[in-house]
């Protein structure tokens, strides 16, 4: 685990650098600039679905759908940051109770 | 060309609202914290994290795909592809700041979603660092100082079910992203990068389908022709940002 981490933190250390380093025509290629502005767009959205429907190794259902419902909601609602987690989290906490 | 210098009203203002952020977004760093350590990381891995790696969504990513089992290396590798996009902000950034040596190689380190919206639309290179350096640095001191206290509570806690902490990971994906869908070519790739994830899971090991999501953004970007008007955050995208 240490490894991948420390690995991790120099790689997006590195990224951050070489962003401020880098000639500025590496933006002048259209493609590489669309897929690399989208690419946080689908990890993004694939964590969020992942993290809410699956155990690890298959699709399940449970209080968590309730709590993204909820976070959904917050953020139509301009809610800040906290407020959306926070609330996620306790929404799910008490489905699980009743 | 010589810019007209900051007046001391506008630089109290680009300073106050740089700590506005930093006080907003450190706060969710109690959230990154606990959800790390109910993630199977440790108090000392997870406050490496906010260290060095510091970036957020890369750090949820990584606690994410551990939590769900996926193999340190996946978890790294998907924090890493999400951390290009400060490459993206960077290359947007270096003229602004027109930073060179070792300013360089420590601004670097603060180079976030945060620090390039509250300086991105400056109009002079003396407000951009400004507003980079005020922003960058107090959401670093304030991001690590919570990402401590969030730890040490989640271990608190032990179970992540407990208090819905589970819960809690998709719900901070949702809000980073959150942003990025005013564009509707965002949702497309959104739904699409979702279901191609969730129909991996039953199919690979735990962190790939996340990875797979990624071939969406390669494939739609390849595809279509249009630049995004989201790609760099704004101050209304970040928190504490808007009024």
């Amino acid at each position: 685990m240490w490894t991948a981490i420390l690995l991790a933190c120099a790689g997006c250390y590195l990224l951050k650098l070489a962003g401020l380093s880098l000639p500025q025509r590496v933006l002048a290629h259209p493609t590489v600039e669309r897929v690399a502005d989208l690419i946080p767009v689908a990890l993004l959205a694939a964590l969020v679905a992942v993290q809410v429907v699956s155990d690890g190794r298959s699709l399940t259902v449970d209080a968590r759908v309730l709590g993204l419902g909820f976070a959904v909601v917050a953020l139509l609602l301009r809610a800040p940051f906290l407020v959306v987690v926070v609330g996620a989290a306790v929404v799910a906490a008490l489905a699980r109770l009743v | 060309m010589l810019e007209p210098a900051l007046s001391p009203g506008e630089r109290t203002g680009i300073i106050r609202d740089g700590v506005a952020v930093g006080v907003a977004t450190g706060a969710y760093g109690v959230g990154f914290g606990a959800v790390a350590v109910s993630s199977g990381l440790s108090v000392a891995q997870t406050c490496v994290l906010s260290l060095l790696m510091f970036t957020g969504a890369s750090q949820f990513a990584l606690a994410g795909v551990v939590a769900a089992g996926g193999a340190p290396m996946s978890g790294a590798a998907t924090a890493l592809l999400l951390g290009t996009r400060n490459t993206l902000y960077g290359l947007r950034m270096a003229p602004l700041l027109k930073w060179g040596g070792w300013r360089r190689v420590a601004a670097a380190h603060v180079l976030i979603d945060e620090s390039t919206a509250m300086s991105v639309s400056r109009s002079s290179t003396e407000g951009a660092r400004l507003g980079f350096l005020t922003t960058g640095v107090s959401v670093f001191v304030l991001w690590n100082l919570s990402t401590a206290i969030g730890a040490f509570a989640g271990e608190a806690v032990g179970d992540p079910r407990t208090f819905g902490l589970d819960a809690a990971v998709g719900a901070a994906f949702l809000a980073l992203l959150w942003p990025r869908l005013k564009d509707r070519r965002n949702v497309v790739v959104g739904v699409l990068a979702a279901v191609v994830a969730l129909s991996m899971v039953p199919l690979s090991a735990p962190g790939v389908p996340v990875l797979a999501a990624g071939g969406v953004a390669v494939l739609v970007g390849v595809l279509t022709k249009r630049q995004d008007p989201t790609e760099i955050p704004g101050v209304d995208d970040v928190a504490g940002g808007h009024r």
